[in-house]
């Protein structure tokens, strides 16, 4: 019945970069980085600028600053008062935010095609005149410690998840969190800001991604006009901060008001970024390796750990080959009614023994390679993500080509191979054990009033 | 036909129909269930959601129920277990999920529509549909993990105050409840109840098909047959009782050992298709619906860097669905922030908005309309309300025009017949100013 849409489909899975990549790239006078990606389904253009900068980029004192710096980027330039920014962007009919990661600060827009030029113009405005205000930074202080509250403070997973970075990397910056610590927090300085905006924010170290219902030229003609003549910067050398060698396993407790005990256990791996030639399909085995245990419901830890033996409420397995620094391969669960954190890692180091003691089989091996081909095609039903896949990948300083690279990399892996990775870093001597210990809540209604103001 | 020539119509033919708003195809499978179609040629995929009035609000006293009932039918079906359904879809990168909220319950679908791949996931998503085995392992499985789930809340404000604010703005209205149930509830419920509410409900009449990809006209009628094939007939959901308005406002404040306070403040709000959807909906954009530049962001974020987040929402549901004002600050800020959010909200409902706000949210909404159709996950979400509340075919082409339509007196006028801010349900939960 579908018969004549398979000769497309087919095309697609054996040539993706020729057949839909459409990806076109520059590189203005000044250092920017241009990458424009058509996709002309829709008439609309999301525009992201990348910066590289990022909570991995701080030193301790300053924990947090690129992630308060993104919010003072709303805050005012020379030409732009506070939050005139996002209403220029609203009364286009735009959507905006920024968000900021380990390794990158990025900034986007999404805006119907023939408004690409406001974007251009904000964009290129606060990348070199932005205005460090001391009042509005108090108050975006109060803000950022309100939202640390929100998302750390007052979440015992996220409490467990700092404690468990802090632990596990020593000398890697991937030790603080990407907020901050909360005594950071209320310490910075206009004085601090200005500086790492000096250091960082300049056409130089920045990728501009464009994707959307555009063509090349124009695009690369508008940024000429608004980002050309921006001056670039000397910008810092990062310091390699190589993580030292963990020589033993390592358990932390968190004590915290919860309902539910919860645990992380977290190996040490290399990522893309940091292995040799001769290992570089290691990231791509160590991802497999993760879909085995944890991609879909058919996946080893929900058969054998949610149903099966059923000692997990939840449990799940995550890893990133993307990032700039060597990471972590983490595990992290919540057991059921009954068993105990022990009994949910001796579970865990159960399905860890198998998988080095043991090939997989062909069959889960060709699943997840389906599961993985079939998501580079839904993961085009969306522009946005097309573009983080583009800006991720060039921030942290690999080729964009890469993510056209990954399914065939990760079609490559063998059942040996994810066999070697198992038994080469799921050892002791790299492993980080994190677990909740839950304090009592005592939640209670305090009052209810009719009519008035709440009581205490 | 030459493959990229092919390809080329196809763009063509799917950038002409998206310039405006895409053509929604509409008609009814043999056995009564209402299809919704758009095409989408570009990626060789399809989403396929079906959505029951099958949620929450058909609990009765059993809450919990249509969730459990939801989430049991791909853990066996036609003899298969959950391990060979899971297979079945995975083997070919097939995405199935479901998910139950208080109107709907949904079943959805994500797969290539290379040969291989659709014809097994369609097949495997018509047993889970239509014959699902309800396996008494399974049904103990899942009925624990809902009671750690609803453990899980007792750790998070937010879930505490939403749960507080359902119930104290519903009472005893379907919508009181929560989809999740009460430990009491779920611990009550019985296979037999599932396979009851099943037959009544995940019945042809009482579902609306989406379909949004690579298929034309008539191989995606070809595929709703063959999706629904086997489902009874089956009759709609009766309406449901009408939401009473509150008589007056109530207060209730919830200990819990966090150093921010979640506040929740509301009302009853609006249905689908009601006629002051468009009025409320613009002023609420400028109120506390649009973000960094909202007037509830200005006056709470902005000005007094009170809260990381604070907004305000219409949820236009089948009955009257609430009216929601929240923010999160620490403790010892609770009672200012909450003035600041009352006052706002006086202020607007006395004042409405500016001629220059108001001209500023029409072309914030209408100069981003084509965001909202995007991607075919986006479409497929309008198409799911558009055919599940029975809003006309051609709502997106006339959104625009009905956004330009209004004027600052009908959000003046229509927030003083609609939102009483006398009359306020407010849930804090939050720990004991320092």
């Amino acid at each position: 019945m579908l018969s004549k849409f398979k000769r497309i489909i087919g095309l697609l899975l054996v040539v993706p970069t020729v057949a839909i990549a459409n990806v076109t790239e520059y590189q203005l006078d000044n250092g920017l980085k241009l990458i424009v990606k058509e996709d002309h389904r829709a008439p609309v253009v999301v525009s992201q600028v990348w910066y590289k900068v990022g909570s991995s980029y701080e030193h301790n004192g300053i924990t947090g600053i690129s992630h308060v710096l993104e919010h003072m980027m709303f805050k005012g330039t020379e030409n732009l008062g506070p939050n005139e920014f996002s209403q220029i962007i609203a009364a286009n009919g735009g959507r905006e935010n920024a968000f900021t990661g380990r390794d990158y600060t990025a900034y986007f827009q999404t805006l119907e095609k023939d408004r690409l030029e406001v974007s251009f113009r904000l964009e290129a405005e606060r990348m070199r005149k932005l205005v460090i205000d001391e009042g509005e930074l108090l108050k975006e202080r109060e803000v950022v410690a309100e939202e640390r509250r929100m998302r750390t403070e007052d979440n015992p997973h996220a409490l467990v998840r700092e404690a468990f970075n802090a632990a596990a990397f020593v000398n890697s910056p991937y030790h603080h969190p990407v907020i901050g610590w909360m005594s950071d927090i209320n310490n910075y300085q206009a004085s601090d800001l200005r500086q790492w905006y000096q250091k960082w924010y300049a056409p130089n170290n920045a990728t501009l991604v464009i994707v959307g219902d555009v063509e090349p030229e124009n695009v690369h003609a508008l940024a000429q006009k608004y980002f050309g003549p921006l001056k670039p910067e000397i910008t810092a050398q990062v310091k390699p901060q190589i993580e030292v060698e963990q020589r033993g396993k390592r358990t932390i407790n968190v004590k915290a008001p919860a309902e539910l005990p919860y645990m992380m256990m977290g190996w040490k791996v290399p990522v893309v970024n940091t292995v040799d030639k001769e290992q570089e399909w290691h990231p791509y085995a160590l991802e497999m390796l993760a879909g085995i245990l944890d991609g879909g419901n058919s996946a080893r830890f929900s058969r054998d750990l949610v149903r099966g033996d059923e000692i997990a409420a939840s449990v799940g397995a995550g890893y990133s080959l993307f990032s700039r620094l060597a990471d972590m391969f983490l595990v992290v669960g919540t057991p059921v009614k009954g068993k105990s954190l022990a009994d949910l890692q001796v579970a865990v180091m159960a399905q860890i023994k198998t998988l080095q003691t043991e090939v997989v089989s062909d069959d889960e091996l060709k699943r997840i390679k389906a599961q993985v081909v079939a998501n580079a095609v839904y993961e085009r039903d969306s522009v946005f993500y097309q573009g983080m896949q583009i800006g991720m990948l060039e921030t942290i300083g690999l080729d964009w080509r890469l993510s056209d690279d990954y399914v065939k990399n990760v079609q490559a892996v063998t059942a040996e191979q994810v066999q070697t990775v198992a038994q080469q870093y799921f050892k002791d001597k790299g492993l980080t054990v994190a677990e909740l210990i839950p304090l009592p809540l005592d939640g209670k209604q305090r009052s209810v009033s009719a009519g008035g103001r709440h009581g205490q | 036909m030459d493959s990229r020539v092919f390809g080329v119509l196809l763009t063509l033919l799917f950038v002409s129909s998206i310039q405006a708003s895409p053509k929604i195809e509409h008609w009814q499978t043999e056995n009564g269930a209402r299809v919704y179609f758009v095409p989408a040629p570009e990626l060789a995929m399809v989403d396929i959601t079906i959505a029951f009035d099958a949620g929450a609000a058909r609990d009765g006293a059993k809450s919990g129920l249509a969730l459990l009932t939801n989430a049991m039918l791909n853990e066996g079906a036609a003899g298969l277990n959950t391990d060979q359904i899971a297979i079945e879809f995975e083997d070919v990168g097939a995405q199935f999920s479901n998910s139950s909220q208080r109107d709907m319950a949904i079943l959805s679908l994500r797969t290539l529509t290379d040969k291989t791949a659709f014809e097994p996931a369609l097949a495997m998503f018509n047993n889970v549909l239509t014959k699902p085995d309800f396996p008494s392992e399974s049904f103990e499985r899942i009925q624990k993990q809902m009671m750690i789930g609803l453990q899980a809340e007792k750790q998070s404000p937010s879930a505490i105050s939403s749960r507080a604010f359902y119930g104290n703005l519903y009472g005893d209205h379907p919508y009181g409840s929560m989809p999740a149930g009460t430990e009491h509830s779920v611990s009550q419920l019985t296979l037999e109840s599932l396979k009851r509410f099943y037959q009544q409900y995940y019945v042809a009449n009482n579902a609306v098909v989406v379909l949004v990809g690579a298929l034309d006209s008539a191989q995606a009628k070809i595929v709703a047959e063959q999706l629904l094939s086997g489902l009874a007939e089956g009759e709609e959901a009766k309406p449901l009782v009408p939401v009473m308005p509150l008589s007056q406002g109530k207060t209730i404040a919830i200990e819990h050992p966090s150093t921010q306070t979640h506040i929740v403040m509301g009302q009853t709000g609006i249905s689908r298709g009601d006629a002051d959807y468009f009025a409320l909906y613009v002023g609420n954009h400028i109120l506390g619906g649009s973000g960094l530049v909202s007037q509830l962001s200005n006056e709470v974020r902005e000005k007094r860097g009170l809260s990381y987040s604070v907004y305000s929402y219409f949820r236009p549901m089948r009955a009257l669905g609430p009216y929601q004002f929240a923010l999160q600050t620490r403790n010892s800020q609770a009672n200012e922030a909450l003035d600041v959010m009352k006052k706002t909200l006086k202020d607007f409902s006395v004042k409405g908005p500016t001629d220059e706000e108001l001209l500023a949210a029409k072309q914030n909404i209408t100069g981003g309309f084509a965001l909202r159709l995007d991607s075919n996950s986006k479409i497929a979400g309008y198409l799911a309300m558009i055919g599940f509340y029975g809003l006309p075919l051609d709502y997106l082409n006339t959104f625009k025009s009905k956004v330009n339509a209004v004027s600052v007196e009908q959000i003046k006028e229509a927030y003083s017949r609609r939102v009483q801010t006398d009359k306020m349900i407010t849930v804090l939960v939050g720990g004991k100013a320092e």
